[in-house]
């Protein structure tokens, strides 16, 4: 048999002698991560149980990152039901509220590596499949499963090779590709399946534009969103983590429902106007529309790479003064090394508002909330009906490229024009 | 369990998870608090129309979006017996079969169903009738594996037996 990377992962958790996609199995879990969720209804159902241990203390990694810190006294009390059950089920990686974004900490503390199989309790946990392994998200449910027995079951999923050739060009973004791809496919064209990102174009993509794609296979639909392995990743990992792993490619043969091309020299910016990921529209085609907020952050898109487009662009220049812009870094690591690059003050300078790590704005939670008919330029992820705050108000999603030269502009803009 | 019997409420394509919870009810920590915004931004009258009716029957790529199982929860606390869909998202499709609540994927056409019509659900011999409209569907049964899930209630009565028998 040969076997693309999700077959043979997930084979190598379960105890199947052979797998083919539709077939249900049962595979033991490396790594689940939980967030606020365990607040939610993750230790209330978990209690049900009567079970006085979790089965893997060392095997959950936890962490506070969408309400931080607490803007209300209801989650202020999650927070506290989750803290309380972390100490009473004696996790030993509790990541606290102060270190940023789960989908970033994570791999920045080396937790994502090479044919792992992770899961967790937000839907972007497909994030980690640009460190080779599959990961992906769960509800509550399932997380009580796994917290029970490290176990749970899944379908073996069709896989979708996607061929990526040649380089971004200037001002042109992994989000970028990343909208393209949704906007082609729908969001219900990668339904249930797994995403093997191969080709040429791999090398030249940084680690921080291979977790925004990964990140944002969710909203087609997919699985899983996993790239084969390179030099590259293997540098990134050596500075991560001593824990050895194996590097896992798919065999010759292996199968896929459907191959996709992408030439990457030939992607340019766009956005996905409101209210769906894939409502794609070239950036010329909505040139000019006025905004009120320009959001740049998120599990997928508050890394290094990010801020230090963005301040090329904005360096020396004022946000436009109708408008506001708020700048989240994805993780406390992130903050830290941007101030020591100066990217904070150049923010600072420009008039943005630099916010502590949270998911906050992207959820429409807190530190940033749109008001009626608002309209919003964002890197993030999703552009649904009141994602980011009132119903009336629009979200365009865009590359933090866009982000930035549309927030010095006051109205939507196309970064190739500004940037230096 | 074998045989479902209600009202259908027909909703579109690309219902996402937002739709169902929004955001900002999310830390509430009452569910029955939070069921009562369930679909607030699509119909606003939803909650009372689950008085009447209990079967879902909704477009393509249905609980697109977050994990978030509270918006199936709020489904449950509202008394929704089944959900039918062109196609769901797979985190939401696993958190209906993981609480017990039948997920059936048929491709229907606008025509087929009206909010209102009485459905019935043979889920062991794979039929909907539309008893309203006159005419069944069939469609293919869910593994035995999910049967053996939604049987048992759901995963936490099914691990509360493991557990048990242990």
């Amino acid at each position: 048999m040969s076997y693309t990377i999700a077959e043979k992962v997930l084979k190598s958790h379960s105890t199947a002698d052979k797998v083919f996609p539709g077939q249900y199995i049962e595979a033991e879990i490396d790594l689940i991560m939980v967030h606020e969720q365990l607040g939610g209804r993750i230790h209330k159902e978990y209690e049900k149980l009567g079970l006085s241990e979790v089965w893997d203390p060392n095997r959950i990694f936890f962490i506070l990152d969408h309400w931080v810190p607490a803007p209300s006294v209801s989650a202020a009390q999650m927070h506290k039901d989750c803290r309380n059950f972390a100490k009473k089920y004696k996790f030993i990686h509790n990541m606290g509220m102060d270190k940023g974004i789960c989908h970033q900490v994570l791999p920045e503390l080396g937790f994502s590596r090479p044919g792992m199989l992770i899961v967790g309790s937000d839907s972007h946990t497909t994030t980690y499949g640009a460190f080779n392994c599959l990961s992906t998200g769960i509800g509550a449910t399932d997380v009580v499963m796994v917290f029970a027995t490290g176990l749970l079951w899944f379908k073996i999923p069709e896989s979708f090779k996607i061929n990526l050739s040649n380089e971004l060009g200037k001002g042109v973004m992994a989000k970028d590709f990343i909208l393209t791809f949704i906007g082609n496919i729908s969001t219900k064209g990668a339904l249930y399946k797994s995403l093997e990102f191969h080709g040429k174009g791999i090398e030249k993509l940084s680690i921080d534009s291979r977790m925004t794609i990964s990140n944002m296979v969710v909203e087609a639909g997919a699985k899983f969103g996993v790239f084969l392995p390179d030099r590259k990743l293997e540098n990134w990992l050596s500075n991560r983590t001593t824990i050895p792993y194996t590097l896992v490619k798919p065999d010759k043969d292996a199968e896929y429902e459907d191959v996709f091309e992408y030439n990457l020299s030939e992607i340019t910016p766009v956005v996905a106007k409101p209210s769906n990921p894939d409502n794609l529209a070239y950036i010329e085609e909505v040139e000019g529309l006025k905004i009120d907020q320009a959001f740049l952050g998120s599990c997928t898109n508050g890394r290094m790479e990010d801020l230090r487009i963005a301040a090329q662009i904005m360096k020396g220049n004022k946000v436009n003064s109708n408008i506001r812009m708020l700048i989240t870094p994805a993780s406390t690591e992130i903050y830290l090394r941007a101030l020591k690059e100066g990217l904070i003050e150049i923010f600072l300078k420009s008039g943005a508002i630099v916010t502590n790590s949270t998911c906050g704005a992207c959820i429409g939670g807190h530190l940033g909330v749109l008001g009626e008919n608002e309209i919003c330029i964002s890197s993030t992820n999703r552009n649904f009906t009141g994602r980011m705050g009132d119903p009336t108000s629009q979200i365009y999603l865009a590359s933090p490229a866009t982000v930035a030269a549309s927030a010095l502009a006051g109205k939507i803009a196309d970064p190739r024009e500004v940037y230096p | 369990m074998e045989i479902i019997e209600g009202s259908a409420y027909l909703l579109g394509d690309n219902i996402n998870t937002d739709d169902i919870v929004p955001s900002h009810t999310l830390t509430l920590r009452n569910s029955d608090e939070m069921a009562k915004h369930t679909l607030e931004f699509i119909d606003p009258d939803f909650v009372e129309k689950t008085d009447k009716l209990n079967i879902i029957i909704a477009g393509n790529n249905f609980g697109t979006g977050s994990s978030r199982e509270e918006a199936v929860n709020v489904f449950k606390i509202l008394g929704i017996k089944a959900i039918i869909a062109k196609s769901f998202a797979r985190i939401y499709f696993r958190n209906l079969i993981n609480n017990g609540i039948p997920a059936i994927a048929i491709n229907w056409k606008n025509t087929d169903f009206k909010t209102g019509d009485l459905i019935k659900i043979d889920l062991n011999n794979g039929i909907i009738k539309n008893q309203t409209q006159k005419f069944s569907f069939e469609f293919s049964t869910l593994p035995p594996f999910l049967r053996e899930i939604l049987e048992e209630g759901g995963i936490i009565k099914k691990l509360q037996n493991q557990f048990k028998l242990h």
